[in-house]
């Protein structure tokens, strides 16, 4: 039939000549291909001593930032996780005391903060929802585990450590 | 006989034991390394100093394994058949001369286990016996998939045994002996009488006639088609585990090793080395047949690598390929060879 695209292309199986038969010039020709990656540079990284860098737009863990007094940015208003298309955020909102001033920058915060990272997508649409500019992908690669339980991560893992101790 | 020349020997056949072991057991370890390399690569690097105590944790793993042996299976014979393979790759280096004769404190030690008459024949023995243990080993596996390699590996064997023997021929020849010690003193020094004396150099198409048989008979790619594990799983070993497994891997490595000493004692002249005869002036009569045995050590590290080199380029052939090369390739190709070494040594002593 013919071909309506024109790309058809017939090949034909030629016999091989006597050279080919032979099977030499061609197993020294790929000897050859294999002795130059001899002394071609590894693609090897040796991973837990060098890690390779990240592209900028990678996302990675969460983390809960810090503003510049090192208070809590967030406030709990829950959007992150009402944009959040896997669910993987949750959080109970408290009200700040007076004393706890210095801990907190608005007068509500996230009591408890909890992201399953086993359902995180690493959309990023959290931290595009974010109006306190308070959570962001910038973490590492979310590290293995055993159990279940211990992918729901807390406050204890997602927030920044504090300025002094960042010191 | 007297007790020197048992401890003589004695001695001797300890350290090429504990030689071989170590080369095979190190065999691993540069497969690896080579494969690495060869594909961009790292290759065990974690185990020690780039990875040079891995042939020790192979090992220690190989032992603490479970070792299982099927019910099904025949229980003698599935426990002979890992012993002798081992002892067949073991053996082969009984009378392969390692230098030329050395003086100790007046005394003549030859470096060699045993230079009989029939060495190459020895040889030639040895290797055939070597596919019992394969054979044994897969017939008692109880398993089909055991059972196919084990067949494959005899037939295997069988056809390039054929034409690696007829290719010797062309080289018994030229040498007039079978004996590995007279064989390798031909080849003295580098050059002479205008031609080199290496067998190589007389011999090409001998010797690769021979090289191409040696890889078929040690089961290496790309003839390794009884291990071929997308058809047969494992090969002949797919029921063995823990150090009856590492015996079979260990064989293999050995008879590399063998058939690599082999192929420098029949073509490339063995120990010797252009300019010895002005080293043994130098070093006296007991240090240089040792620069002789180094020699032959760099001979035998070289074709271990080519083993390998060629493993990590060439894909398997196909098993009517394998003996369409065999019977209608390399046995007309081995007696076309002794006619024309034939031809031309009455030639040459005629005329």
């Amino acid at each position: 039939m013919e071909s309506l695209s024109n790309k058809k292309k017939v090949l034909e199986q030629k016999p091989l000549n006597f050279m080919e038969r032979m099977y030499l010039p061609a197993i020294m020709k790929g000897m050859g291909i294999t002795i130059s990656h001899l002394f071609k540079k590894e693609a090897t990284i040796r991973y837990p001593e060098v890690e390779r860098e990240f592209s900028t737009n990678f996302r990675g863990m969460h983390s809960l930032k810090r503003d510049e007094n090192g208070k809590e940015r967030c406030t709990a208003c829950g959007l992150c996780a009402l944009s959040c298309p896997a669910e993987a955020i949750t959080m109970i909102a408290a009200e700040r005391k007076p004393e706890e001033k210095d801990l907190y920058r608005e007068e509500k915060y996230a009591a408890t903060y909890e992201i399953n990272m086993l359902r995180c997508i690493f959309c990023g649409l959290c931290e595009e929802a974010c109006p306190k500019e308070a959570i962001y992908l910038d973490g590492p690669i979310v590290p293995a585990d055993y159990l279940r339980k211990d992918f729901i991560y807390g406050k204890d893992k997602l927030v920044e450590a504090p300025l002094e101790m960042k010191k | 006989m007297d007790s020197g020349f048992v401890i003589e020997k004695f001695i001797l056949v300890a350290i090429i034991f504990g030689i071989s072991l170590v080369i095979a057991m190190y065999s691993t370890y540069a497969e690896r390394k080579v494969a690495a390399f060869l594909q961009d690569r790292l290759g065990p690097d974690r185990a020690g100093p780039f990875g040079i105590l891995q042939p020790l944790a192979d090992g220690l793993k190989m032992f603490m394994k479970e070792e299982i042996i099927p019910t099904t299976s025949s229980k003698w014979l599935f426990i002979a058949g890992p012993g002798l393979a081992l002892l067949c790759a073991c053996i082969g280096t009984a009378v392969i001369p390692w230098g030329s004769p050395m003086v100790i404190g007046g005394k003549v030690v030859p470096l060699q286990v045993s230079d009989i008459n029939v060495g190459v024949l020895y040889i030639f023995g040895v290797v055939s016996l070597g596919v019992y243990g394969v054979m044994i080993g897969g017939w008692a596996s109880n398993n089909k998939y055991s059972l196919l390699s084990a067949i494959r590996a005899a037939s295997q064997n069988i056809s390039y045994e054929i034409a690696m023997g007829l290719s010797i021929i062309a080289l018994l020849l030229l040498s007039n002996t079978l004996s590995l010690k007279t064989i390798v003193e031909q080849q003295h020094g580098f050059w002479k009488d205008g031609w080199f004396t290496w067998y190589f150099f007389k011999q090409p198409l001998g010797f690769l006639i021979f090289m191409v048989c040696a890889f078929a008979e040690t089961n290496r790619a790309p003839f390794d088609l009884p291990e071929c594990e997308t058809e047969l799983i494992g090969g002949y070993h797919t029921e063995y585990s823990s150090m009856k497994l590492g015996f079979y891997l260990f064989a293999e490595y050995i008879n590399m090793f063998v058939s690599s000493a082999v192929m420098a004692t029949l073509y490339f002249g063995g120990y010797n080395y252009p300019g010895m005869d002005w080293v043994a002036t130098q070093l006296g009569t007991t240090w240089a047949p040792l620069v002789g045995t180094a020699v032959l050590f760099g001979k035998i590290f070289f074709f271990i690598f080519f083993f390998m080199w060629v493993r990590w380029t060439i894909p398997r052939f196909r098993y009517d390929q394998l003996m369409n090369l065999g019977w209608r390739g390399l046995i007309p190709l081995a007696i076309a060879n002794i006619i024309i070494t034939g031809i031309v040594i009455a030639i040459i002593e005629k005329f």
